[in-house]
Parts: C-alpha cells; sequence; structure tokens
C-alpha cells in the first residue's frame, strides 16, 4: 500500500503527513510538483503549507503544477486523494471540489483544537468514522474561510457533499460552517484542519482523557487503506 | 515596454477583510467622507511587441483561467497599455 506525499515549494506539513501515513500502516511514497510521474501510489495527500508563497491566490499556482495534471487525471478516474489546507486550496483552485478560500473573516491568522461533526462517511477517507461524529484536530490558517455561491451551496447541501462542519466555534467564518468537502464519487476530500497532526499519543489535541491524547486523524488514513484493502 | 493590464477585484458581495481594515483605519485618522474601501490586484503582463488583438484575446483567457477565481473574485478590466 503506497501513499503519495506531493511536496510543492513552501510546503511544510510534507513530513508530518509522511509521518500519518507510516503510522496507519501504508508506505509514504514523496511526489515532487514538478514530476507529473505518481509511481504508482494507490492514495495522495495534498499537505498543508503555503506553496508558491500563497502567490495569487492560496493555491492557485500549485494548482497549474505538472504533478497535478497527473492527479487530476487520476483523481477523476477514482484515485483517493486528501487535501489538507493548502491541499485543500489546491483541490478548490484545481476543481476537483467546489467554491473558494478566502481570508478568515476577523483577519487573524487562527491555530487551535478544533471540534469537527463529521457529516460524511461515505469517502475513501472518513469511512472509519461514525455519521455525526466528533472529532478534534488542530486547525492553522489565515484563509480558511470557505465560500460559494447560493446554487453551489444548495448543491453542496442537497447532494451530501459537505464531509466535515465546525463545532461550537466558526472559526474563520465559513459559510454554512463549512470545514470540509467530499467530491461526489467520495474519492477526493479536502478539509482546513491538520487531521495529520493528530495521529500520535502525546503530541495530539487534550482530551478528557489525557493532554495531547487526541488521535481523531489517524482514522482518515486507517479509512483510505481499508478501502484500498476491501477495493 | 507594452502591455496588457488585468485588473481583478474580490465580487462585490464578498467580504473583503483586507479592504476593511483599510476603511477602518481611515475612519481612525478621520477620513470619515471615505465610506467603503476594497482592495484588487492590478497585473502587468509585459510583452516584446504591441500586443495584438489574439494576444488580448489569450490575455482574458489567462485572466479568467487562472489570473482570477470566478468564485470570488471578477475580472473587472483587461486593457491594453503601450
Amino acid at each position: 500500500m503506497k501513499i503519495g506525499v506531493v511536496t510543492f515549494p513552501g510546503t511544510l506539513d510534507d513530513r508530518d503527513a509522511a509521518r500519518a501515513v507510516r503510522l496507519a500502516g501504508a508506505e509514504a511514497v514523496s511526489l515532487w510538483h514538478a514530476d507529473t510521474n505518481l509511481h504508482s501510489v494507490d492514495a495522495v495527500v495534498l499537505p498543508g503549507g503555503f506553496s508558491f508563497g500563497d502567490y495569487l491566490r492560496c493555491g492557485a499556482i500549485a494548482a497549474q503544477a505538472p504533478v497535478m495534471e497527473s492527479i487530476i487525471d487520476a483523481a477523476n478516474g477514482g484515485l483517493p486523494v486528501l487535501g489538507i489546507c493548502n491541499g485543500f486550496q489546491v483541490l478548490v483552485e484545481s476543481h476537483l471540489l467546489p467554491g473558494g478560500l478566502i481570508r478568515n473573516e476577523h483577519q487573524h491568522f487562527i491555530c487551535r483544537d478544533q471540534k469537527l461533526i463529521v457529516e460524511n462517511v461515505d469517502t475513501a477517507w472518513t469511512n472509519g468514522f461514525k455519521l455525526g461524529q466528533e472529532i478534534t484536530i488542530p486547525l492553522k490558517n489565515g484563509e480558511g474561510g470557505y465560500i460559494a455561491d447560493a446554487e453551489t451551496l444548495n448543491r453542496l447541501e442537497g447532494e451530501g457533499l459537505i464531509a466535515f462542519r465546525y463545532s461550537e466555534v466558526n472559526p474563520n467564518g465559513s459559510v454554512n460552517n463549512i470545514a470540509g468537502l467530499k467530491n461526489k464519487k467520495g474519492n477526493v476530500v479536502g478539509l482546513m484542519p491538520h487531521p495529520e497532526h493528530a495521529v500520535e499519543p502525546g503530541f495530539g489535541p487534550d482530551t478528557s482523557a489525557a493532554m495531547r491524547s487526541g488521535v481523531d486523524g489517524l482514522t482518515f488514513f486507517t479509512s483510505v487503506i481499508n478501502q484500498l484493502v476491501n477495493a | 515596454m507594452p502591455k496588457i493590464i488585468v485588473e481583478v477585484m474580490p465580487k462585490a458581495d464578498l467580504l473583503d477583510p483586507a479592504g476593511k481594515a483599510v476603511a477602518n483605519a481611515l475612519q481612525r485618522k478621520g477620513h470619515s467622507e471615505v465610506t467603503n474601501v476594497r482592495i484588487g490586484k492590478r497585473i502587468e503582463l509585459h510583452y516584446a511587441n504591441t500586443p495584438t488583438e489574439a494576444d488580448l484575446q489569450a490575455a482574458k483567457q489567462i485572466a479568467a483561467d487562472f489570473l482570477s477565481n470566478g468564485v470570488i473574485e471578477d475580472v473587472v478590466n483587461v486593457i491594453v497599455e503601450n
């Protein structure tokens, strides 16, 4: 089982994403932005960071990178793709997911342990959760305000394409508290919070059980492995 | 240097936090005559020769496909400037 992790210039969380892949039990394969070869990976993670310095728009230049041509083709063919934070922005700019992400409503960069509600478990990356489950994973972004026109929002709500909603606090002004989306097929998922930062006891968010013991993010990676094994 | 200028603005009905911050600062400075501020982008495409009609059409395509995101922004102007 090989899961590719893409590095663009300015990507920050590729090492953490690769580590999460390994902790979940798969082999992490580094993919380079300038290389169209996906090295036969079974799934791809687009990690967080500030690809190309967030120039033009967050994720806009990365969406034009050679590796994205291959990923867009493969995703349209059913390859599981997870976009985290800047990776979510890349998915939106690649038109694999609809809408856009703008500067947080309150203008501040935000970094907090964020509660989410799992709104859809019929995806490659969320099938290990229970529908309506509350999970906690870190959120850290400056431009995480999700936005879409009324027609798109109606479609997202009507077709059940919202994967995660913010719980208790809407940290960035996202419409309908949207934290993450899936595509129709369920192979592509994107979200602003960071599952790869909540995969190992001692380094995750606090829980009622113990400090830093939160590992809710690991389920994203075990979900895709389960789906690939059972495919 | 012949140029094509592309101007991109956040959509009118969209929150523009940077514009809002500047507007608030202007209010604090006593410029109560300014009722709102919106901040967009001016992008210059440079050419070796005077852009042709085909160049302009190509620039409009680039503006729509890459320089702006139709979900959150509008291309308000694409003009040749010699």
